[in-house]
């Protein structure tokens, strides 16, 4: 029993981290419907730009200090916002009315070059650098259950950061047009919607979230390295699918599940060498039986 | 919507096996010169010759066909790590005049299941389209990788040391020429006229009778079979197979050099493999800068030329 909930906080903790990755790719599949692949290296940048910023803030705000933690993640989320609409303009904008493959050819392209510039010596280096302590960390102790203070942390800020997104969507005028924009874009255009401005603006938006994200993974990790997005990007790309891609409460559902599962199964001996594989069975089976996904809607081609 | 480029005459098929012939006989000769020629060069040339085998496959699927895999290197490990037990097991208890046949075998061998998995991946992938079966070719090479990791029998995540260097000019360069002939040859036939029609419009080609399944299938079969051809040659030729060889970036070589080479067009596939194989070799100075001009040349070459650079007066491709 202690054993199941221990895993079960391990994996919400997880999840939530692979919740917040997949929202920025859901989105950008709802308005664009491609896959950013580059999404998540955006989350490893934001992760640098934490490393970057912390020495700096730390110094007017020593630890422990809510408000100089807050400060960083703001700064890294607006830095990566900026990065997330960079690339677009420059990279996916010039092909947006290319076939779909040319774009996510070009996306795996972008990515690549992001990688592979930040491994270089001159840029960040290859190697793993340690990630700042941003608060202090405290392992609660409930019966016999470990619950660390930054798997709340985790949970805790998406929670707060799915409910910010939904009403932002839900809510204000510029989440409205988001959604009009991914239903029908020529429709919304003529409804005098700025279409380039949504997508600016939803790229930045999924790139500020995986940013945070990008922080909060690294709270966990052992530590940073150009490469350090690539696993959960994959995982939390794979969890937008099993929600039903351009669908946010899927996204996060998805992404809570993958989580668990993966825990789960990395919990179980036999099982803890294949858990990278896992997610990928997972997911081609979800296509093979449910390919809209768990919350999405099946649609029907016409010709 | 057939384009005309593709209307070949039977001169086409002609054409194909006057290059099988023309690639055997080029082989044959040019391997028994092949003592003379430096090792390090002698190298190179084979690994031309296996990113020529693994270049044309993909093209199978991805340009022909008009599907998308990620994950040819997936069965290019299968094909490998196969052939290389095989002939690491078979070859002590051969004498050395049968090591040949053996090698036969074990290449057909890892082919053989290659293809298997091939026709695992394209059956259940059928339903999916464009970017969702990327992800699940993607997908399908990490789990093999994940796997091979995981298998003490082939060494597990320390690789396969001691592959028996069966591999020469000869072989690779034979096996490159039956490769072209073999997809040149399908796409060519009446039979073949089905991978077109389903890469330009799957619907239409349905409401023509054609069953998209079964062209879909036999691309992944085939396309996974030569894939697996080349892993047994890349296995015999380094004699040394690890897992992280064949990851995600492997697989995206042979995709870009398919779509430099122009998606569907056989001989600029092969211009281009020959291409991005020395790329590397003549940047070795450059190497820290390599992969950032070769991340660099595939978005630039997807903004101006996504249809490859070898490719001229034909209508743009490769819609999801």
């Amino acid at each position: 029993m202690d054993w199941l909930l221990q895993q079960l906080i391990n994996g919400l903790a997880l999840g939530s981290i692979y919740a917040l990755i997949a929202l920025g790719y859901t989105m950008v599949y709802g308005v664009l419907r491609f896959i950013n692949f580059a999404h998540a290296d955006v989350l490893m940048l934001g992760a640098y730009s934490a490393y970057f910023i912390a020495p700096a803030i730390h110094e007017v705000m020593p630890l422990p200090s809510l408000t100089g933690t807050l400060i960083i993640v703001l700064l890294s989320a607006m830095i990566c916002a900026g990065i997330g609409i960079l690339i677009e303009i420059l990279a996916y904008r010039p092909l947006r009315q290319r076939p779909r493959l040319t774009v996510l050819i070009t996306a795996i392209g972008v990515s690549l070059f992001i990688e592979f510039t930040c491994q270089h010596k001159a840029v960040f280096g290859a190697d793993t650098k340690p990630f700042p302590q941003l608060m202090p960390v405290h392992d609660f102790n409930l019966g016999g259950l470990v619950i660390g203070s930054n798997d709340l942390v985790v949970v805790v800020t998406t929670l707060i950061l799915l409910f910010g997104l939904w009403f932002i969507v839900q809510r204000t005028k510029m989440g409205t047009a988001m959604r009009a924009v991914s239903f029908n874009q020529q429709a919304a255009a003529l409804m005098g919607i700025n279409i380039n401005r949504i997508i600016s603006f939803t790229f930045g938006l999924g790139s500020a979230l995986a940013a945070v994200a990008g922080i909060l993974y690294a709270l966990k990790a052992p530590g940073i390295d150009p490469l350090m997005g690539v696993q959960p990007g994959l995982r939390a790309f794979i969890a937008a699918v099993l929600g039903g891609i351009g669908n946010l409460p899927g996204a996060a559902l998805g992404g809570l599940l993958l989580g668990l599962l993966e825990t789960f199964a990395g919990g179980i001996s036999g099982l803890s060498n294949y858990r990278d594989g896992i997610a990928f069975a997972i997911l081609i089976l979800i296509l093979l039986f449910k390919p809209a996904g768990l919350l999405g809607k099946a649609t029907v081609e016409k010709v | 919507m057939l384009s005309t480029f593709h209307s070949q005459s039977p001169t086409a098929l002609a054409g194909a096996k006057r290059w099988l012939i023309v690639g055997i006989v080029l082989a044959v000769v040019v391997s028994m010169f092949s003592a003379q020629i430096n090792r390090y060069y002698l190298g190179i040339i084979v690994d031309i010759g296996i990113n020529i085998i693994l270049a044309v496959s993909l093209n199978l699927i991805n340009g022909h066909t008009g599907q998308f895999s990620l994950g040819h290197a997936g069965f290019m490990a299968v094909g490998g790590y196969t052939a290389a037990k095989i002939s690491l097991v078979v070859s002590p208890m051969l004498p050395p005049a049968l090591q040949p046949l053996l090698f036969l075998f074990a290449l057909l061998a890892g082919g053989s299941l290659a293809a298997l998995a091939g026709l695992g991946v394209g059956v259940p992938s059928l339903r999916l389209r464009g970017d969702y079966l990327a992800i699940v070719t993607l997908g399908f090479g990490e789990i093999i990788r994940v796997v091979v990791q995981n298998m003490e029998a082939v060494g597990a995540a320390s690789g396969l040391k001691g592959i028996p260097k069966y591999t020469t000019l000869g072989w690779t360069f034979g096996l490159a020429a039956i490769t072209i002939y073999v997809v040149t040859a399908l796409v060519n036939s009446t039979y073949g006229r089905g991978f077109i029609a389903v890469s330009d419009d799957e619907v239409a080609a349905s409401s023509m009778g054609i069953n998209p399944v079964r062209y879909k299938v036999t691309a992944f079969v085939t396309g996974a079979f030569f894939a697996g051809i080349a892993g047994g040659l890349y296995a015999h030729h380094k004699q040394f197979l690890s897992p992280t060889g064949f990851d995600f970036l492997k697989s995206i070589d042979i995709v870009v050099m398919v779509i430099l080479g122009g998606m569907g067009r056989t001989a600029g596939v092969v211009v281009a493999a020959i291409l991005l194989t020395l790329l590397p070799e003549v940047l070795r100075q450059f190497s820290e800068y390599r992969m950032i001009i070769y991340s660099l040349l595939i978005i630039v070459l997807m903004m101006a030329r996504p249809q490859g650079l070898f490719t001229w007066n034909r209508k743009q491709k490769g819609a999801a």
